[in-house]
């Protein structure tokens, strides 16, 4: 009889810190010590606080123990499992460095991570084993389709959306219920097609792939009850190679539901038949555009195309589409399940629920978190974020991703829903969440964003190909200090082009870093330009390293580490000093920083 | 699958089995476990409270833990009882019949077994 069970994460995270090897570990260590009857290991998706992985979760007690290593299991097995003392110093507290430790948190659900989150699109992930359909069907599993399939016709299931408010998770908000209406036209007599973005390309963002790991049934199920309410047959998930875990459980609970009769043919004996497969994308950024997504998965170059008409018209194989993104499917069997009123009573007035943030940057708690929306920035990133790091200051928030703007540190107390973030210039995105501190200089966080984009512009409408790579150069002129202020106002006027003029969403956002960064941090492009200096000492061309002489004391060790012959002897003794100082040629400097990190007595800076 | 009750059958085989991971159970048996304890015989007590958990369908609303040494070694094995509203009730040197008693007169029936208590023990 089965009295406890230790959850090892298996999403990408802490597999790649060796979650795999504990799994392993632990099977072996509860065989050996005789609890193989008792104790079953299960591996489950992302729990979501990958900074602290491996993660391993114990129930009944819900113990949290992070950053195992196989070397510990053995202890955890013979002191928790066996004689029931929690590893106390393995368990997971949320006290910040320097503060005592004053108790330990025996459940996950105690932490202040997890404390205030609401989650819902990752209510299964780390809790069941996404391998396993039964588990997920015990958490309800199915019941939604099973309700929409006996109970609902496809317009009250539309309807039901619709009255939920559910907008699109992937970053134009745009309300799903309105979107399946739109392509459920003419049932029956129409092929349709139900397809899925899973083409998650934002840097810093993986909500998408922590759901298809963690819950790949509830992207089904949802994908199945979106095929009865439009009068489809036929779906397909896009999802990029470079998610090969994914792609695999998502196999592996495509088959299983096919096993179990849940995908197919005269699904619960209803006549309704609905097949799932998986397409893989090479990773272009542009293919999360929802026309290139579909050109793609038809065989084609991923490029976009105009619209209208919209994929609701014209889609997949210019067949009526409805395509949504994953975490926006993962809600839609809780809606079903309970009710579009229970749905509207989460989150702000316009965006209702809740919105998944992959928290990244300069932030405690790297990870996942789900909250309400309209949940503020600074609950984020100061109480679940667990804060900035080394005490440093919080500066500015990138959300959205390439696509998105920065929110400055004024702004923190900001309600984040869609249009709220639309209004001071950013947008929801897919949900990456970037922290900069102060180290962090907003030309280059720009300049980054932007190279991104010049990169995985598909090339297909000049705007965005020929304009992206112009702003730029633009930048670059900036950052290596040869800007004019004049470039400022050029800037502004490119950006407003590129954004009218594009083709798609990939270059009508591209420009939004920049503008964002102009709009609150303009005087920092203005140090740039007029001073010559980079006021977060980042840009290497703006940047001065210094020898103060009468601090060093001569022993060298600087000239030693400078990979260019920068520094050489003066004749100058510091009074005080035995040995003549040292000096920088800043002509030969390629400022490194080796000498500063290395210096003992502090005696040089950059400015 | 061809219709809801099948689904609900496998629903109802699983539920208790992914039970124990939600963490909102009401009663917690909790057996001490500690080097004393596991000498005095808990592990065939808290097997016997696993199973008869199980058995009588309680799984749901009732979650069986280990804790370490609670003190009272001479007592061993020892296996405390809590539930929401209600004074905890410490049952001492249990067997694995005892166990059965307790599952069927306290934790099903409503009435602790005050013959085993802690209580009875000392003032005996």
């Amino acid at each position: 009889m089965i009295r406890a069970h230790v959850l090892c994460c298996g999403g990408t995270g802490c597999t790649s810190s060796g979650s795999l090897k504990i799994q392993e570990a632990f099977v072996r260590e509860i065989e050996k010590q005789g609890l193989a009857e008792e104790v079953k290991v299960v591996q489950t998706g992302c729990f979501g606080l990958c900074a602290l992985g491996p993660v391993v979760i114990l129930y009944p007690d819900g113990t949290f123990y992070s950053r195992v290593e196989e070397s510990d299991v053995a202890e955890i097995v013979s002191e928790h499992l066996l004689k029931g003392r929690p590893v106390e110093r393995l368990v997971y507290n949320d006290v910040s460095e320097g503060q005592e430790v004053t108790e330990v948190h025996s459940s996950l659900n105690d932490t202040t991570f997890y404390k205030s989150q609401y989650r819902l699109a990752l209510r299964n992930c780390g809790v069941i084993n996404p391998e396993n359909i039964e588990e997920y069907i015990a958490m309800d599993g199915y019941a939604a389709l099973g309700k929409v399939l006996t109970e609902m016709t496809p317009d009250e299931v539309i309807q039901t959306i619709l009255d939920s408010g559910l907008r699109g998770r992937g970053g134009g908000g745009f309300p799903t219920g309105l979107k399946w209406k739109f392509a459920s036209g003419n049932r029956g007599n129409v092929k349709k097609y139900v397809a899925c973005n899973a083409d998650e390309g934002d840097p810093g963002a993986f909500m998408d792939r922590s759901i298809l790991e963690g819950d790949p049934h509830a992207l089904i199920e949802a994908m199945a009850i979106a095929a009865y309410a439009i009068g489809a047959d036929e779906g397909y998930v896009y999802v990029r190679a470079e998610y090969p875990i994914a792609v695999n459980r998502l196999q592996i609970a495509i088959d299983q539901a096919k096993e179990y009769g849940l995908l197919g043919n005269d699904i619960f004996g209803t006549g309704f038949n609905f097949d799932l497969s998986i397409r893989l994308g090479a990773g272009a950024f542009v293919c999360g555009e929802e026309t290139a997504l579909m050109t793609s998965i038809e065989g084609n170059r991923g490029e976009p195309r105009p619209r209208p008409p919209f994929p609701a018209v014209k889609g997949l194989f210019a067949q009526p589409t409805v395509l949504n993104n994953v975490e926006t499917y993962a809600n839609i069997p809780q809606i079903i399940l309970k009710g579009a009123e229970w749905f509207n009573t989460i989150g702000t007035e316009k965006s209702k629920g809740t919105k998944v943030f992959a928290l990244g940057g300069k932030i405690k708690n790297t990870g996942l978190v789900e909250v309400p929306m309209g949940t503020t920035l600074r609950h984020i990133i100061e109480e679940i974020g667990g804060g900035i790091p080394n005490g440093k200051k919080f500066k500015a928030a990138q959300t959205g991703g390439p696509s998105g703007g920065c929110i400055p540190a004024h702004l923190i107390d900001t309600p984040i829903d869609y249009d709220n973030l639309m209004a001071i210039g950013s947008m929801m995105g897919s949900g990456g969440l970037i922290v900069m501190d102060e180290d962090t200089c907003m030309v280059d966080i720009a300049r980054f964003f932007l190279d991104f984009t010049v990169d995985e512009s598909c090339g297909k409408c000049t705007p965005c190909r020929v304009g992206t790579k112009r702003l730029l150069e633009l930048l670059d002129k900036i950052i290596s200090g040869n800007g004019e202020l004049e470039d400022l106002d050029r800037m502004e006027e490119l950006c407003n082009y590129i954004k009218s003029a594009s083709l798609c969403g990939l270059g009508q956002t591209a420009p939004n870093p920049v503008l964002s960064t102009l709009k609150y941090f303009r005087d920092e492009y203005v140090a740039h330009i007029v001073d010559k200096k980079c006021p977060a000492g980042v840009c290497k061309s703006l940047l001065q390293f210094k020898i103060d002489a009468d601090k060093c004391i001569g022993c060298g060790k600087c000239a030693k580490q400078c990979p260019a012959d920068a520094i050489t002897r003066t004749d100058y003794i510091a009074p005080g000093h035995k040995l003549a100082s040292f000096a920088i040629d800043t002509t030969k400097c390629v400022k490194c920083g080796a000498c500063m990190s290395g210096c003992k007595f502090g005696a040089i800076s950059k400015s | 699958m061809k219709s809801l009750a099948e689904l609900a059958a496998i629903r109802e085989k699983m539920k208790d089995k992914v039970v124990l991971r939600e963490g909102t159970n009401d009663t917690r048996i909790v057996v001490g476990m500690a080097t004393c304890g596991i000498a005095a015989g808990a592990r065939p007590v808290l097997n016997a409270f696993v199973e008869g958990v199980n058995r009588e369908g309680l799984a749901g609303s009732v979650t069986v833990s280990q804790t370490g040494c609670i003190g009272i070694c001479q007592y061993e094995p020892v296996v405390e009882v809590f539930q929401p509203g209600k004074e905890k009730v410490t049952y001492v040197k249990m067997t694995a019949e005892k166990a059965e008693k307790v599952i069927a007169d306290h934790i099903k029936g409503g009435k602790v077994v005050e013959e085993y208590t802690y209580n009875t023990a000392v003032n005996a």
